[in-house]
């Protein structure tokens, strides 16, 4: 008898949302931590095919792949569909000659999308950040903390949020959010 | 909560996303191993630990994860203004400064009301 692996991923099967805010775990994707030195962010974006965003709170989008800038030398970079793009995208940036540090972190994070007219108060109830339009506009995206743990938050709409956060933080993050989207409803 | 300027950022943040960490400008001897154990001491343990206008250490860890340097006036708790890691001590604007005097006169501490050092 063939005994075959199934993975199950970290965030299956959970329920959460309201009338204002609807959240899903978001489908499995690729990302690499990228490190590179102002020197060379040209070296990697023509790399990895995005260019990678040089003002703070900015992302950039193309060819599939999102560029988040998470610091001065810290980017994250998040390409959809198989996991396995992870290891292109290493292996492209490896290509590029520059001096780097690109590490697949596909399966360390996991998103949860946040969306609806009350995402931003659903995030809000746990995280610091002025999430107006104003303060950050579609597109957007920042390392910050929700309740207790490290978040990456990126808009992606007006009223719709990709909330990264590590696997074994997920549990929490999605049951916080719950919460949030409840509150937000009243 | 106090909204602290991250100089790499570019922006305020709440101080939920920093992390304190320790004095500033504090150099290490470039001949460590010829100093005596009380030079030492003095570089690697003693803190002036001042009350008023303190220079220190601050990282952003939960955003950019940068170190950075605040002024800060440890009676009211007000930052007086932050810059990068890697710049010389900065002058604090007498603006601010006078500001930041007035306020720590309105704030009411433990030594002045309470405690022996009145």
């Amino acid at each position: 008898m063939v005994e075959v692996a199934t993975r199950t991923l970290p965030l299956s099967g959970v329920h959460g949302g309201s009338s204002k805010v609807r959240l899903e775990p978001a489908a499995p994707a690729a990302r690499i931590n990228l490190r590179v030195r102002a020197e060379d962010v040209a070296a990697l974006s023509a790399a990895l095919g995005v260019d990678l965003p040089v003002r703070p709170k900015t992302s950039a989008s193309a060819n599939g792949r999102t560029a988040l800038w998470i610091g001065p030398d810290e980017w994250l970079v998040i390409a959809e569909g198989n996991t396995d793009i992870g290891s292109m995208l290493v292996a492209a940036a490896a290509k590029s000659g520059a001096l780097h540090s690109a590490t697949d972190v596909s399966h360390r994070n996991t998103a949860i999308l946040v969306s609806g007219a009350g995402a931003a108060a659903a995030i809000n109830t746990g995280c610091p950040q002025d999430l107006s339009l104003q303060a950050f506009p579609v597109g957007a995206c920042s390392r910050t903390i929700f309740g207790k743990v490290e978040i990456v938050l990126l808009r992606t709409a007006e009223d719709a949020f990709r909330v990264e956060v590590w696997r074994s933080f997920s549990d929490y993050a999605f049951g916080m959010l719950a919460e949030g989207a409840r509150d937000a409803a009243l | 909560m106090l909204l602290i300027h991250c100089p790499y950022c570019e922006e305020e943040r709440s101080e939920l996303e920093f992390r304190w960490a320790g004095e500033a400008h504090i150099a290490r001897p470039e001949n460590i191993a010829a100093i005596s154990d009380e030079e030492f001491a003095e570089y690697f343990f003693l803190r002036n630990n001042e009350k008023g206008v303190t220079y220190e250490r601050w990282r952003h860890i939960h955003g950019c994860g940068r170190f950075f340097n605040a002024a800060r006036d440890t009676v009211s708790d007000k930052f007086l203004m932050t810059y990068k890691a890697g710049l010389p001590k900065q002058p604090i604007p007498a603006a601010t400064k006078a500001e930041a005097i007035a306020e720590e006169k309105t704030v009411e501490t433990w030594e002045q009301t309470e405690g022996d050092a009145r």
